[in-house]
């Protein structure tokens, strides 16, 4: 498989004039945002925008895998979706191996495809029941003339064996495989492309305790085997802690915390990852963790409390949180934080003056209150 | 049946065989049942411990299908104290709901049956019904007032076209119907506003689509919680909600049996849950019972090797481990289970023993049983669970 990495390298050589971003980093994301519009019913006026993802930054390093999490309807699915534009972002821009992907057109953007893939959530319903597993998995190796024609039956029967799936399954529809059986199939295909990048969507979310472990190992064997660079979004903390090398974490279309896995869990600096770390049930009895309860839910993405997006739940909440909208700083070498406790001298004078801006214009110190 | 046991395929012959077997038997239990409930000697019994809330000896439920004899529970055999909070731990298709559902008789029948076993259910007055026998009308005083259930997913469960004030005074009408409508209205926000709800005279009046996943999860609290039931049998609670959601519904669960002096039945795959809420722990595979004791003997003690695969493949944070252990090949066909252990083709433990018959219980102390042949030596031989032959039904 190694040689047919460089073949489809050499097809889409780095766009020139972008050579600040890639090098180290494989990914990089900077000020991602995603809005999806509320239409009204009358004259379909846009009355209205759900900031699924409202500004992300951050950078994937070859080889490494990152670690997204957040509660569901943080926008972690939209995030992974739109990096890939598979949803067409509404502002900011995405980096894949320094080039720019919001500038490719539909023919460029083709040939960068099999080198990001996504895995999806729910392996019963991403495979077409019409299609045996050969041509699921072979379907866009074809397509994308990854292999010659002669040595294409030989290819996928090589893919499936990397992912443990036995070769006459090869025939078989999806109906007849359980759900662990589905989720190889699923990473086959992905994996069949030689991607680079594969984006996983909760891979394992569906799937019991004992085919989750299965999965989890293959997922970082073919990373140790191909050097894959991964997204792995979930929301089981103890599944990204085991398989990340950097988690960020979400909330409300933000991210509000991101570094290295040892360094967020070890010493986390925003009151909602610690909130969320504390919330993770331990599997020892004698474990009595001082549970930090969230109060309320998840406020509506459509109309997010000014300021810090967290304060109508966070413990700590200041004065300044109600107003002004913390800055993504990064607070120590390598972990970016956005929360006023730890601002400079300097961001915390910009924050009380755009507190009493904000003051002066008069809106309503609560903010929009989510309704219960 | 026999010539195709190892095959999936099944003839139109054996189809029409087993369906032929299937309404006989059926029809013969239907009977059964009916004769049983007109009798009260016959569905009453007296607990064997009269500090236990419920007893499940021996129970087998199977499911008569058109391709064979399910047997989804096979030879239960635990017990709830009351106060208490017991965990019933496994993989999806172990039988841990079914468990429930015929504590519950909530299973689909006529296709689904308790064939054998008893599961006595504690009246409080020192007599006991066997809910296996007792029939529908006296069930329905029992359910919703004495056993309640939450159910995994709040969001079907709730009836979209009724108010959350309805349905919740519905369950306290209907088994206080001496109550005057203002009383139920009053217990029905006193309970919306045990359960943690702010906004209680809001959401009396709203619709269950207006709610979010935690707050409908906590309806259904308020409707299991409304008529303070002995028993909460909570199934999968938190599976279809977020951590931080997790979190405080369980909290909440724990707050509430303490005040309403009641015994929960938490029914989950997730150990973590588990550890944090139960006393008693039981752990199922393949619809029997493999372990069970204090949540103490099972999480620092575990024996079976069927435990012990399933705590060492689940991640735990601050626990580095390179690669996760997963439990080689998959659970044995429902239809056509082996003789012997259950586990053991998934096993990497095995023993000469295990060449034998399914391995009986064994009593390691007081409150630790496993059901396994590494420790054959180690204890005492209880005896294994016993199986309902379907031919002599």
């Amino acid at each position: 498989m190694e040689e047919k990495k460089n073949i489809s390298q050499q097809a889409v050589p780095p766009a020139e004039g972008a050579r600040e971003h890639g090098g180290e980093y494989l990914v990089e994301v900077e000020n991602l945002v995603k809005w999806f519009p509320i239409k009204s019913s009358f004259f379909r006026l846009t009355i209205g925008n759900v900031r699924a993802v409202d500004g992300i930054s951050f950078k994937i390093r070859r080889g490494q895998t990152m670690g997204l999490v957040g509660e569901s309807g943080c926008g972690k699915s939209t995030a992974g979706r739109t990096m890939l534009r598979l949803l067409e972002p509404t502002s900011g821009e995405v980096y894949f191996d320094g080039q720019p992907l919001s500038a490719l057109s539909r023919q460029e953007l083709r040939k960068l495809r099999p080198r990001m893939q996504i895995v999806f959530q729910d392996p019963y319903s991403s495979l077409s029941p019409r299609l045996p597993v050969g041509e699921i998995i072979g379907e866009a190796v074809r397509e994308h003339k990854i292999v010659p024609r002669e040595e294409y039956d030989d290819y996928i029967s090589r893919v499936m064996r990397a992912c443990g799936l036995p070769e006459y399954y090869k025939d078989r529809y999806p109906h007849e495989f359980s759900g662990g059986q589905r989720q190889r199939i699923c990473i086959a295909r992905a994996l069949a492309l030689n991607p680079d990048f594969i984006v996983c969507d909760e891979p394992v979310s569906a799937l019991d305790v004992s085919i989750q472990a299965q999965i989890i190992n293959l997922l970082k064997r073919l990373q140790k085997d191909f050097g894959f660079t991964y997204l792995f979004i979930s929301h089981d903390l103890s599944v990204v802690e085991h398989i990340s090398d950097t988690v960020g974490v979400m909330y409300l279309g933000s991210m509000v915390e991101y570094t290295g896995t040892e360094k967020i869990f070890s010493h986390p600096l925003h009151p909602y990852t610690e909130a969320l770390f504390s919330a993770i049930p331990v599997p020892d009895p004698d474990v009595k963790i001082n549970r930090i309860i969230l109060k309320g839910s998840l406020p509506s993405p459509a109309n997010p409390p000014h300021g810090c997006k967290f304060h109508t739940r966070c413990e700590k909440c200041m004065e300044v949180c109600k107003y002004a909208v913390p800055e993504w700083t990064e607070v120590e070498p390598e972990h970016w934080c956005a929360c006023h406790l730890y601002d400079s001298p300097q961001q915390k004078a910009a924050a009380e003056a755009a507190m009493e801006e904000a003051k002066a214009k008069g809106i309503s110190e609560d903010g929009p209150q989510e309704t219960l | 049946m026999s010539e195709h046991k190892n095959s999936s395929y099944i003839s139109a012959k054996e189809s029409r065989k087993i369906t032929r077997f299937n309404r006989r038997v059926t029809k013969k239990l239907e009977r059964e049942r009916e004769a049983a409930g007109h009798d009260p000697s016959l569905y009453t019994t007296v607990m064997k411990d009269p500090n236990n809330v419920v007893e499940f000896d021996n129970v087998c439920t199977y499911f008569f299908s058109d391709n064979g004899v399910v047997k989804a529970v096979d030879g239960v055999n635990f017990s709830v104290p009351k106060c208490s909070t017991v965990g019933v731990v496994g993989e999806s298709g172990c039988g841990k709901s079914v468990t429930s559902l015929s504590l519950m008789q909530l299973l689909q029948r006529p296709s689904g049956q308790t064939v054998g076993g008893q599961i006595r259910f504690n009246l409080g007055d020192g007599t006991a019904y066997d809910i296996v026998k007792t029939p529908t009308s006296k069930m329905q005083e029992i359910r919703g007032n004495k056993i309640s259930m939450i159910f995994q997913e709040p969001m079907t469960s709730l009836n979209p076209v009724f108010r959350i004030g309805n349905q919740v005074d519905e369950v306290i009408k209907l088994h206080n119907p001496q109550m005057s409508d203002e009383d139920v209205k009053a217990r029905t926000l006193e309970m919306l506003d045990m359960v943690g709800i702010a906004n209680r005279e809001g959401v009396y009046r709203m619709y269950p689509h207006e709610l979010s996943g935690g707050m409908r999860q906590r309806i259904m609290i308020a409707i299991a919680l409304a008529c303070s039931p002995t028993l909460i049998i909570a199934d999968e609670p938190t599976t279809a909600l977020d951590v931080t959601i997790q979190a405080q519904i369980l909290d909440l669960l724990q707050g509430l049996k303490d005040k309403l002096n009641s015994s929960i039945m938490l029914i989950t795959h997730d150990l973590g849950v588990v550890a944090g809420m139960a006393d008693y722990v039981v752990v199922m595979y393949a619809g029997r019972v493999v372990e069970k004791g204090t949540a103490d003997d099972i999480f620092h003690h575990p024996m079976h090797p069927y435990t012990i695969g399933l705590m060492r493949s689940k991640p735990v944070v601050g626990r580095k481990v390179d690669e996760l252990y997963s439990i080689p090949g998959s659970v044995p066909n429902p239809v056509n289970m082996p003789d012997y252990c259950y586990f053991r083709d998934r096993c990497e433990l095995t023993c000469d023993r295990c060449k034998g018959l399914y391995p009986p219980e064994i009593k390691i102390s007081d409150t630790h049983i496993v059901s396994c042949y590494r420790y054959y030596e180690d204890g005492e031989v209880l005896g294994q669970p016993k199986s309902v032959n379907v031919e002599e039904l």
